[in-house]
């Protein structure tokens, strides 16, 4: 039976992957705020390679610092989740797996975020 | 008939016919890198944890990350963080419709390379400077 469908109604919405056009605008989205958060992380870690549990610390502890460090791992691990399940889409055709590894590829990323939240909560907050 | 079908059919071209080129390369770098770098975070995150924790922890994670091979690790990701975002600057680049011609796509794949690894012997070369040591 012909498709009655006109084209634009076709991607008008989620399209036919299910995900319209957004998954390409927050790969970019998210690789643009990349580019100055991790400029400030590898900055800091270089700063920082060597130095005390105290000076750490007490770096970490700076409203500044914080945020930025914050803002950092949820950038990353937002643009990081979009580029995996790429990959998973690209190379992974078995179903079963495919549906398997795009979970995990959600599950990795929140409970890193969470572990790196929580602990620059704990050190601002002089946990 | 029948021969076309027994017939040994013609496949349509995969990588290996193809000559590699620079493009290529940089084209699954950064796949690589953003793998290695998906994975790599953890390390930053049990770090901050750590930090977060004790002393006695800290000093047990942060010792591990201060041996050598903890410095090569944080050395060799650092680099790869570097080439990924250059790489990245470089799609943006192209997202643009800039960028995209044949000799200029080469030259931007080679100075992903070159560039990530002068970047990341500047950053370290300078805080060595200034701390005096890694």
């Amino acid at each position: 039976m012909a498709d009655m469908r006109t084209p634009l109604n076709k991607v008008r919405g989620l399209g036919s992957a299910r995900g319209g056009t957004e998954h390409f605008w927050r790969q970019r989205l998210t690789a643009v705020s990349n580019i100055p958060l991790i400029i400030f992380f590898i900055g800091f870690v270089a700063a920082y390679s060597g130095s005390s549990y105290e000076e750490i610390r007490a770096a970490l502890a700076q409203p500044v610092s914080a945020l930025l460090m914050g803002l950092a791992f949820v950038s990353v691990l937002y643009h990081m989740r979009l580029g995996m399940q790429v990959i998973i889409e690209d190379y992974v055709h078995g179903e079963g797996w495919k549906i398997a590894l795009i979970l995990l590829n959600t599950f990795f990323p929140v409970i890193v975020g969470a572990i790196a939240l929580y602990s620059l909560l704990r050190i601002a907050f002089g946990g | 008939m029948s021969k076309s079908t027994t017939q040994a059919r013609p496949l349509s071209p995969h990588l290996q016919i193809y000559r590699f080129t620079p493009t290529m390369a940089m084209s699954i770098a950064h796949r690589i890198t953003g793998t290695a770098l998906y994975f790599g975070i953890l390390l930053f995150a049990l770090w901050l944890l750590a930090a977060a924790s004790s002393r006695e922890q800290f000093d047990f994670v942060n010792g591990l990350f201060g041996s050598i091979i903890g410095r090569i690790v944080i050395f060799g990701y650092s680099w790869v963080l570097i080439h990924h975002m250059l790489g990245g600057i470089r799609h943006l680049i192209w997202d643009t419709i800039h960028g995209l011609e044949k000799e200029t796509s080469r030259r931007l794949a080679i100075a992903n390379l070159i560039g990530s690894i002068l970047v990341t012997l500047i950053i370290w070369g300078g805080a060595w400077a200034i701390r005096g040591g890694l």
